[in-house]
């Protein structure tokens, strides 16, 4: 949402600049041109607005809208009207709050993992001077697995008694392996090390090519300096990639607020609802219950959610921007 | 300038003439809502396993009798999503003409308006009657008084068990026929005499991520038990609290003996230990029957669930495909004749359906000597009998939130994390909750 909405008028304004500041010509040509300028920058932006208004504002008013009815997926239209009766519901249900909470560990463990083992593999690679488009190739590929293909791969790895992950830790001398899917303890945990693995390519070739970026100049002034490796490391490198550790963050930060697939297809929310993020709870009340009224209103809570987590780090990342 | 107007205007008409001749493509019906050609009948099915095969089996004899007709069947998967897209193809007016459901699925359906009914008078005008289908299935088929299905079959819970592991174990009769394991101690000396013979488990049965499978063995010792869950269309809530955790208690006991494994894969682990000899039973769906016999061969055979408790009459938990008519906009995009047609002649191919491992609901070849030849199909054939169709509520029925919320107590309660009291007490409040909430239909 947030991206595409900062998308919209950056567009405008390019369009809209290279329209007027044309190349210097007779004032015919000048009065030709801003006519039609008057109707290049809204048309071109018309496509896209017409799919913004289509796809991304017209179904987030319906949800607004639907939120305040108790309409049914067996029915047509938006159904009765029930008011606020939807909100009540789900702020007093036990499930909404478990499922955000279950969303909220989901991101916890798979943010702080995915930022810092993107950034150790990053500087790993960028040792090497020869053969490093292989081990960018190595750890960028998961990345372009479908979630279906990575769920298949993983149910298989944790499944119970056949599984190799509990076959692992059996040799490593473990009696009784834990059940990695069927165990509330360890169902969560499973799926985010699933889904770290899958991911952290992403993050990865972000953190190396931000590494790039930074100059040999920089660390031979610090190795002049006197500056260990380690200093380098801690006071050099990391600092200057503040940028990219903020995008990288807050990219995953939303994409882990917004699980969905993989837990879908590896523990279906399961097991005893342990590991249901709260899309898929908004997916039970919609589509398996087929109560979309309901289903409407806890979807724009969580977008609200959703924006106020990302507005906070925006916040708090400018303030350190700043003070930096 | 003219130039270019000319031109987009005769992008717009090419545009524009694409558009009309679209209307016979199914993104064309989609978008302007035609019925489609007259010729073309679509078939909606949710088969992605062995069965869906069989189904393709038995269209061919359809497709060859009426050569003027275009079946187009869709298959989907199972569950909750085919239900979503049926309903809302139905809602926006484009339904195929006939469809599947699970009949524990229809209260749903036809209480929401979705289905057409069907008279017995269209059906004697294709060759069908009541007579025709197993009582307990055409009975099911009914809502409100009216006829919303035509039943196809009926799929059980059963048991499959090694028939190597069973003469190891000492378990077959002098007739090479599974010996008699009813009764709660029986059937646990059974297991136990199996763990022995495969040195790893007795049974295995799909408990982690198979809220479904989880069901039907709770939902068939509770109701040998002779308790009911729900009345009133799932409005009131009757729960027999002290059979429920009986039930628990004795699914539980399974895994404290280790006889049954405490947590097996819903995808696939748990026929994988029956397949891979460490298990000697598996209690599951007979649809599984094509995947144990393309694992095992003939080592193997089948038989009802077995009768754990007395205390109410026969049951194993068990549901039935049939087909259904979606309500269309109008009587030519119904095609409501053609569609029993088809209806008529799938159910003449009945064994076919049946190879797959369901029994049939066409009586003509539940009876016939075919049938009784097929093996293993004939030794559980007996158990539609005692099906024992899920509760009649909006929550209930394949792929439900009903099957999650008892399924997650289940797992819990055989994996050794709940009780079987705090878990009964868990269904019942899940189940309280349910009732409250207000009905979509």
């Amino acid at each position: 949402m947030s991206a595409a909405s900062g998308a919209a008028p950056n567009s405008q304004a390019d369009v809209g600049g290279s329209g007027g500041d044309g190349p210097g010509a007779g004032g015919a040509v000048r009065a030709r041109g801003s006519r039609h300028g008057r109707w290049t920058a809204p048309g071109m932006l018309l496509p896209f607005g017409v799919f913004y208004v289509v796809f991304l504002l017209g179904p987030l008013v319906y949800t607004a809208v639907a939120g305040f009815f108790g309409g049914s997926l067996v029915k047509g239209g938006l159904g009765r009207w029930v008011g606020l009766k939807n909100y009540r519901e789900a702020l007093g249900s036990a499930d909404f709050w478990s499922s955000l909470g279950h969303t909220f560990y989901f991101t916890l463990l798979t943010t702080v993992p995915l930022v810092l083992i993107a950034l150790v593999l990053a500087l790993l690679a960028d040792r090497f001077a020869r053969g490093r488009w292989f081990f960018r190739l190595a750890f960028f590929a998961p990345f372009m697995l479908p979630s279906a293909v990575i769920s298949l791969l993983f149910m298989w790895i944790f499944a119970d008694e056949i599984g190799l992950a509990q076959g692992v830790v059996k040799w490593f001398g473990v009696e009784t392996p834990p059940s990695w899917l069927g165990d509330p303890d360890w169902a969560m945990i499973s799926v985010a090390a699933a889904t770290v693995w899958w991911t952290v390519g992403f993050n990865f070739v972000l953190y190396l090519a931000a590494l790039q970026e930074i100059p040999a100049e920089v660390h031979e002034a610090a190795a002049m300096d006197g500056a260990g490796p380690w200093q380098r490391l801690r006071l050099v490198v990391v600092p200057m990639l503040g940028r990219a550790t903020t995008l990288v963050a807050v990219l995953q930060l939303v994409a882990s607020l917004k699980v969905f697939d993989q837990i879908y297809m590896m523990t279906s929310g399961g097991p005893d609802d342990s590991t249901r993020p709260s899309l898929l709870y908004i997916y039970q009340t919609g589509f398996t219950d087929g109560r979309t009224g309901y289903a409407s209103t806890v979807s724009l809570l969580l977008f609200v959610v959703i924006l106020l987590v990302s507005l906070v780090w925006f916040a708090m990342v400018r303030r350190t921007e700043k003070g930096s | 300038m003219w130039a270019r107007r000319r031109f987009l205007g005769a992008v717009g008409g090419l545009a524009a003439a694409g558009g009309l001749s679209g209307c016979g493509t199914a993104v064309g019906q989609g978008l302007t809502g035609a019925e489609g050609p007259r010729s073309e009948l679509a078939f909606w099915h949710p088969f992605t396993g062995g069965d869906g095969a069989q189904l393709a089996a038995m269209e061919r004899p359809y497709r060859r009798r009426h050569p003027g007709v275009r079946l187009k069947p869709t298959t989907m998967v199972w569950g909750s999503p085919y239900y979503t897209k049926l309903t809302l193809a139905t809602l926006s007016k484009r339904p195929p003409q006939v469809a599947i459901t699970h009949l524990s699925r229809l209260p749903t359906l036809a209480a929401s308006g979705l289905l057409r009914g069907i008279t017995e008078r269209e059906l004697a005008e294709h060759g069908m009657s009541p007579g025709h289908f197993r009582t307990s299935a055409f009975r099911t088929a009914h809502h409100g008084g009216m006829l919303y299905a035509v039943p196809l079959d009926t799929h059980p819970f059963v048991l499959y068990y090694r028939t190597d592991v069973a003469k190891k174990a000492g378990l077959l009769g002098s007739d090479g026929e599974l010996a008699d394991i009813d009764g709660p101690e029986k059937y646990v000396d059974a297991l136990r005499a199996a763990k022995e013979a495969t040195g790893a488990w007795g049974a295995s049965v799909a408990s982690v991520k198979d809220p479904a499978t989880c069901w039907r063995l709770f939902w068939s010792l509770y109701r040998q038990l002779g308790a009911e869950l729900v009345a009133d269309g799932g409005r009131r809530v009757v729960m027999d609290t002290g059979a429920a955790e009986e039930v628990l208690a004795y699914i539980r006991r399974l895994a404290v003996e280790k006889l049954v494994p405490p947590a097996a894969d819903g995808n696939g682990g748990a026929i994988t230990l029956l397949t891979s000899g460490k298990a000697g039973f598996l209690m599951d769906g007979e649809w599984q029957l094509l995947a144990v016999r393309g694992a095992v061969g003939g080592k193997f055979d089948m038989r009802p669930f077995p009768r754990i408790f007395h205390d109410g009459p026969y049951a194993c938990a068990a549901d039935s495909h049939a087909f259904i008519l979606p309500k269309a906009g109008s009587v030519h995009a119904q095609r409501a004749g053609q569609a029993l047609d088809f209806v008529r002649s799938m159910l003449g191919s009945s064994l076919d359906w049946a190879k797959g491992g369901h029994i049939p609901a066409w009586q003509p070849t539940a009876r016939s000597a075919a049938y009784r030849r097929l093996k293993p199909q004939s030794h559980y054939a007996a158990a539609a009998d005692g099906a024992a169709y899920d509760p009649a509520a909006w929550y209930a029925g394949a792929d439900s939130n009903l099957y999650r919320k008892f399924g997650d107590v289940i797992t819990s309660v055989l994996g050794g994390h709940l009780r079987p009291e705090p878990g009964a007490a868990r269904m019942r409040e899940g189940l309280r909750e349910l009732a409250r909430t207000e009905a979509p239909v």
